[in-house]
């Protein structure tokens, strides 16, 4: 009449879907959160704020209420039943705490929900979804290049087991002799003496008794030398040493990020805040193709200096802007930190396309010559301003910068430039930088 | 076959749960529970399932399938976020109201846990579910799986054929009516054969869906002469069409709305199935708990005293079961209400007692079974013909009144102060036990919402009326948001006027219509 079911072993996960309605519902609440957490996030996963663990969303009561006609808490006239009286006796009466009836004030309530605001973890992947999503696009990030982990072998010390080709002769020899020497196995030699005694022995041709009797006794000596031998090994089992061997993930895949900033008086916060979406969504995105990745951030005036991500980002900075020494900054660090047979290296440059002079033809002998070679891919971003929407869509109109770099891409399929104006088009654009290297004509 | 004279060799020593373990211990319980409790269950389907899936099934409602919608999502991530808090424990079981009576363990519970959960939720619960009144005559417990399964196949066609917003919307609406969304009083209509074939029908043409243009037909808009025929006796007529005042506003909704398409009013129809299916669980839970607290704690005991299980087990289970019962008082931090738990297993102590060893108030206050040798018989009587409401009215003994030591406080708006208005006394009894039973009664913890009128002849604004109980209003701010959401499924216009129950006089009125000129 009855029976047992083991349920554990089914698929978990069962409210996933309901989970997903969930955020969906409340899209636009999260999203406000996300985006928040986008403009204070550090690019850099440090501990504090690490990108790996998603992010920490508060959903307010309003937006997830599920109202239902119930009886309000006050007012009317009510009548409850408490239990544990003390020493109340009818007729007594007490003011009316505030906030309503009194204790249990659930109780009426206890079929339905208490509705705080409350707030929960977004996983990784429905941060990025929904951060993306922020861009208005869905669904991203397409990983781009296979796994570069590779498998290697390390040693890790000796055993007692192990496969013939694995025998560790000089531990197990050293093993064998120690052995040998404790239990005073015969050596060849002492054969050899006894031998060659018994052989001049036996060659007297008139033995006297006493060399018989010492015959005799090397004899007898010589039969208990090889008794001995024969129970103590030469190499015994015991002696055996094997090497052995782990294998080990060996992370031969590195990425720098190079973040190159033009930071003269022209860039204000909304184009910082631009790059900045920009260098997020490119971070995110190579911390998923590679497990280590690094960024460099290098900003520029007349003269370009790398720095930490506060300074990048928040610190103001006046003056010329040469953005070729934005160039051979990173031309410099990678040089000496980044030799790039060991790390794979990506560029991103950010500017409002304004350049001192000629220098935007130094900028492209820099990069096709210096960097775009040893680069797995550059980007460069200009950021235009709102008003100008019209460059958006005439890729020949723009200063000598842009020329310069529409050069430079005519012979480099790994450079890619595009133009923005607003938040929105950071995502598709990033997409389009990126469809490319999917479809793996980058070569 | 396990003599009880003699004593036994434990059945288990330890916290590790197999499930030989279970299903010998199971049979032990049964033997109990059936021969010497003569209870009477459905078989039992018994799930171990874990912590995460207990999770997923909390979020449900309980149930082992459900639908979609957003709002399980939301209790599954609340529930999932206070429980990896430490906020918030699990139960160590969910029982279904079903047959075969479905109930899931935990993983993580202990032997000793195990045997209680099945005491309390395979032989408790099921007894309850298969003999109580309420869920016999009102839900049908072996055709609830199939029905969960057609609904989540149903809502998920839709999703995927008007899309996941458009199934949202309805699914939102209705369960803002969830609550008012069953059959108080009369038993839900039985559809003839003729509906159902109609109802398969309208199903099956889903995806067709029936014209709105339907409405502006001669029969509904009946000829001009009829149109200028206003009056008491339109009224009347049409609330004989309508079959109102009707005051399962799902119901009303799901036959008569203008506007929603076919698949609208199945979504409509699977909300209020449901919410029909859990109203019996709404007012009987002092009993049911009750009843399976008050079953595990004897079984628990007899097995002990057969030497079933160790005393080291048999302190596990009580120490459980002294918290589940536990009933902190009125001036405690802990006090939070009754505790269905321990009033419902006190009370059924207490009609054991009355039956083994009354005193003298006791025959004079219960002469049906004061007294009575037989108080298996009577408590499986009582579990069967009543609900919280009536079972405390009956049942509730001055004894225990006094144990519990409850007393009543009013609470009248147009006095400045809180009155203590009965105690546990000879005077306060009656009173005390009435009042708290009332406390139980859905009439009186639900609001009285009736749907009086819709004129689809006219301007088809959807009339409803609250009957206000004691100058009870509603919480405002959920009328407004609700009103909107009756909007969405009557496709006009509607009202709500609050009407004093006793003096007629009429307390407020809301109209979606106001709402609407107000946002513009």
């Amino acid at each position: 009449m009855h029976h047992f079911i083991d349920r554990r072993r089914n698929p978990k996960g069962k409210s996933l879907g309901n989970r997903q309605r969930f955020l969906r519902r409340t899209r636009h609440h999260i999203k406000d959160m996300v985006d928040k957490s986008v403009q204070k996030r550090s690019v850099k996963g440090d501990g504090t704020d690490d990108h790996s663990v998603g992010e920490r969303v508060t959903i307010p009561v309003k937006g997830i209420r599920e109202p239902r006609l119930t009886q309000s808490n006050t007012g009317g006239f009510r009548q409850r039943v408490f239990p544990g009286n003390k020493d109340f006796v009818v007729g007594d009466s007490f003011p009316r705490p505030k906030g309503g009836a009194g204790q249990g004030g659930r109780e009426g309530a206890d079929s339905g929900e208490g509705e705080d605001g409350f707030s929960f973890n977004l996983t990784r992947e429905e941060y990025l979804q929904i951060l993306f999503d922020g861009l208005e696009l869905p669904d991203l990030i397409k990983k781009a290049s296979v796994e570069t982990e590779t498998i290697a072998t390390r040693r890790a010390g000796i055993t007692t087991s192990g496969t013939p080709n694995n025998l560790n002769l000089v531990r197990t020899m050293r093993n064998s002799l120690g052995r040998r020497i404790a239990l005073k196995r015969p050596s060849a030699d002492d054969f050899a003496k006894l031998e060659q005694e018994i052989v001049d022995l036996e060659a007297l041709s008139d033995p006297n008794a006493a060399q018989i009797r010492l015959l005799a006794d090397l004899r007898h000596q010589f039969e208990a030398l090889e008794r001995k031998r024969r129970v103590v090994g030469y190499i015994d089992p015991l002696d055996l040493r094997f090497d052995t061997f782990t294998t080990e993930k060996v992370r031969n895949s590195k990425a720098v990020i190079f973040c190159l900033m033009d930071v003269s008086g022209s860039m204000q916060e909304r184009e910082k805040d631009l790059a900045k979406r920009f260098f997020i969504l490119l971070n995110l995105f190579l911390e998923r193709a590679y497990e280590h990745s690094e960024i460099v951030f290098v900003r520029h005036t007349h003269h370009a200096q790398e720095v930490d991500e506060e300074t990048f980002f928040y610190a103001r900075e006046t003056g010329g802007t040469i953005v070729s020494t934005a160039l051979q900054e990173m031309r410099d660090i990678i040089d000496d930190r980044y030799p790039s047979d060991e790390w794979n290296i990506y560029g991103a440059q950010a500017s409002d396309g304004e350049n001192f002079g000629n220098d935007s033809v130094k900028c492209e002998s820099l990069l096709t010559e210096q960097l775009l070679p040893f680069c797995q891919y550059f980007a460069y971003v200009e950021i235009v301003p709102e008003s100008e929407d019209r460059l958006l869509n005439d890729p020949g109109a723009g200063g000598d910068l842009w020329h310069s770099y529409r050069r430079v891409k005519q012979n480099f399929p790994n450079f890619e430039m595009l133009r923005v104006s607003e938040p929105a088009h950071i995502y598709p654009m990033f997409r389009k930088l990126f469809a490319k290297k999917v479809a793996g004509d980058t070569s | 076959m396990i003599d009880s004279t003699t004593h036994a060799r434990p059945l288990f020593d330890g916290p590790d749960w197999s499930f030989d373990l279970m299903s010998t211990v199971h049979d032990a319980i049964q033997e109990i529970a059936l021969n010497d409790l003569g209870l009477n269950i459905y078989p039992n389907q018994i799930e171990i399932i874990s912590a995460e899936q207990m999770l997923d099934a909390y979020s449900c409602v309980g149930m082992p399938l459900m639908y979609q919608h957003w709002s399980f999502g939301k209790h599954f991530v609340r529930d999932e976020t206070y429980y990896r808090k430490g906020m918030m424990g699990l139960a160590y079981e969910i029982v279904i109201n079903s047959n075969p009576c479905i109930s899931y363990n935990m993983e993580e519970n202990t032997m000793a846990m195990q045997t209680l959960v099945m005491a309390h939720a395979a032989f408790g619960h099921n007894h309850f579910f298969k003999n109580n009144y309420l869920f016999r005559d009102w839900t049908d417990a072996s055709g609830i799986h199939d029905y969960l399964a057609f609904a989540k196949n149903f809502i998920a066609d839709c999703e995927e054929r008007h899309g996941l917003d458009a199934v949202e919307q309805v699914l939102d609406a209705a369960h803002a009516l969830r609550d008012q969304g069953v059959f108080r009083y009369g038993r839900p209509p039985k559809p003839t054969a003729q509906e159902q074939a109609a109802m398969l029908q309208q199903r099956e043409g889903a995806k067709s869906g029936r014209s709105v243009l339907d409405l502006w037909t001669d029969t509904i808009l009946g000829s001009p002469e009829q149109a200028q025929s206003e009056g008491e006796a339109a009224l009347s007529s049409r609330q004989g069409e309508l079959s109102l005042p009707q005051e399962n506003l799902l119901y009303f909704l799901e036959k008569h709305s203008p506007n929603l398409a076919p698949w609208q009013r199945e979504i409509v129809r699977i909300v209020r199935y449901l919410a029909q299916y859990m109203y019996p669980q709404k007012q009987t839970k002092v009993m049911n708990e009750g009843c399976a607290t008050f079953t595990h704690y004897y079984i628990i005991i007899r097995l002990y005293e057969k030497g079933l299980i160790t005393q080291g087990a048999f302190m596990e289970m009580m120490h459980s079961h002294t918290n589940v019962i536990m009933q902190p008082e009125f001036d405690d931090p802990r006090f939070n209400g009754l505790n269905p738990y321990a009033i419902g297993f006190a009370m059924m102590q207490d009609i054991r007692r009355i039956c083994e060893n009354p005193t003298n108030e006791d025959r004079e206050w219960f002469p049906e079974f004061a007294g009575d040798p037989d108080w298996k018989s009577v408590m499986r009587n009582a579990w069967a013909n009543y609900r919280d409401e009536s079972f405390i009215l009956q049942f509730l003994s001055p004894h225990l009144i006094r144990q519990l030591k409850l007393f009543v406080i009013t609470d009248d708006e147009k006095q400045a102060n809180l009155v203590v208005s009965q105690i546990h006394n000879k005077r306060g009894y009656r009173e005390v036990r009435q009042i708290l039973a009332r406390s139980y009664d859905l009439a009186f913890l639900e609001p009285d919402i009736q749907v009086v009128d819709a004129d689809l002849k006219g301007d088809r604004e959807l009339q409803l009326v609250h009957r206000v109980q004691n100058g009870i209003d509603l919480v405002d701010e959920d009328r407004t948001e609700v009103l909107k959401h009756i909007k969405r499924l009557w496709g006009y216009e509607v009202k709500l006027t609050g009407i004093d129950r006793d003096s007629g006089e009429t307390l407020y009125s809301r109209t979606t219509r106001v709402a609407a000129a107000d946002a513009a």
